[in-house]
């Protein structure tokens, strides 16, 4: 009689045992059930994509004119200063006075034999001396600033624009002497006092880091083109350059273009139709 | 005659230890401010996390917003508690200014109280200051 209350004893002591090691694992079950909530990361639903995006730029349709709109649509929407920009007094008292050496500029006129010195024939066709070509960062396929930043502020992103991490850059100015097309601008001091009308939809820059044309990831992000293409009146095109269906395979193909210091290897992105 | 020497000593010791809580007790101190929620976010009632996960550890998620927009170009956040937000400090309506709708009293109040600076708004702009 003893030892069968024992055995009873231990049996339900093991069923009772078994039982509360198994509540954990069965409320986990039920509370997943009802879809345990998780924070995600996600892109804008409008968001425009490609696998490498690219730029054509046509010099037939470019004029002084526009070429004035483009960089002005550019710089203001950007917060670039302009140190031509006479300083508000008041507002920052104390600024030093201006070194024009030092600009900034995400997107600016060049000549021909500037922006493409290996291409300088010499009884090269004379309209080329005197077109407007508009030059930018190349967002490269093989980008030497990216492999000369040692903080990694400078990245290549997974659909080809190389873009900047203002926050994670220290200014050592690697990236400048690495970019074969002096795409990069330094800020040497602060912008904020040279910038006529800060636009609050992208931040300014502080002083000692780098900055350079970002294809307008932001307006990419809502499913708007970048501002230079907007301004060009069809002079500029962005699309994918991996896509044979896109816009600017299109344009390839259809003409003849040219591509900045080609032979140097970085594999540039913009597109020039002569 | 030795005895009264160490007692008086020790008292005074004693109270020299613990002058940071008499001095306590016998003046006010100032209570860390409260961050004051106006506008929309006072409405609303619900942010990213809780008060109090907000609280502790907002510095940490605004880093990995940061990463998020600039390297991934994620710019959508769905909370947990079912709430979307734009990843930015400024920009759009359901950013962090878009509903905290005044920086100085928001931000600025507990960061002056706790003496940190962070360098957000050296470049990041609050779009009522401009004007």
């Amino acid at each position: 009689m003893m030892e069968n209350n024992r055995r009873r004893f231990l049996k339900v002591a093991g069923i009772a045992a078994i039982g509360l090691g198994a509540s954990p694992a069965i409320s986990f079950a039920s509370s997943d059930a009802h879809g345990a909530a998780v924070a995600v990361k996600r892109k804008n639903k409008e968001a425009l994509s490609a696998h490498r995006w690219g730029m054509v730029i046509d010099t037939n349709k470019i004029t002084d004119e526009i070429v004035e709109k483009i960089i002005d649509a550019c710089h203001k929407t950007h917060n670039v200063p302009d140190f031509n920009h006479e300083v508000d007094e008041e507002k920052y008292p104390e600024t030093r006075p201006v070194n024009h050496k030092q600009e900034v500029k995400w997107i600016w006129e060049e000549e021909f034999h500037n922006a493409f010195p290996d291409k300088e024939d010499e009884f090269l066709a004379e309209r080329f001396h005197d077109l407007p070509f508009l030059v930018t960062c190349n967002h490269c396929k093989n980008p030497p600033c990216v492999q000369a930043c040692p903080t990694q502020a400078t990245f290549k992103r997974e659909d080809g624009i190389v873009l900047m991490d203002f926050h994670r850059c220290i200014g050592c100015r690697f990236c400048m002497a690495a970019c074969p097309f002096g795409a990069r601008s330094f800020n040497f001091r602060d912008p904020r006092p040279f910038v006529e009308e800060i636009d609050p939809r992208f931040p300014t820059r502080s002083k000692g880091v780098v900055e350079k044309c970002n294809l307008c990831a932001e307006r990419l992000a809502l499913g708007e083109q970048p501002h230079c293409v907007e301004a060009s009146e069809g002079a500029i095109v962005v699309g994918d350059l991996d896509d044979p269906e896109s816009e600017v395979r299109a344009l390839l193909n259809e003409h003849y273009t040219i591509r900045r210091k080609q032979s140097l290897g970085t594999e540039p992105s913009v597109y020039y139709v002569m | 005659m030795n005895k009264n020497l160490i007692i008086t000593g020790l008292v005074i010791f004693v109270l020299a230890v613990l002058s940071p809580f008499w001095f306590n007790i016998v003046t006010t101190t100032q209570a860390a401010p409260e961050p004051e929620l106006l506008g929309k976010a006072k409405t609303e009632k619900k942010c990213v996390l809780d008060k109090y996960d907000m609280r502790a550890n907002h510095m940490s998620l605004l880093d990995e917003w940061r990463d998020a927009v600039v390297r991934d170009a994620d710019r959508q956040y769905d909370a947990a508690n079912g709430k979307s937000f734009g990843m930015s400090l400024s920009t759009g309506e359901n950013s962090c200014l878009g509903c905290h709708e005044d920086k100085a009293k928001f931000c600025d109040t507990c960061h002056t109280y706790a003496s940190v600076d962070p360098y957000c708004w050296d470049c990041h702009t609050n779009p009522k200051e401009i004007e």
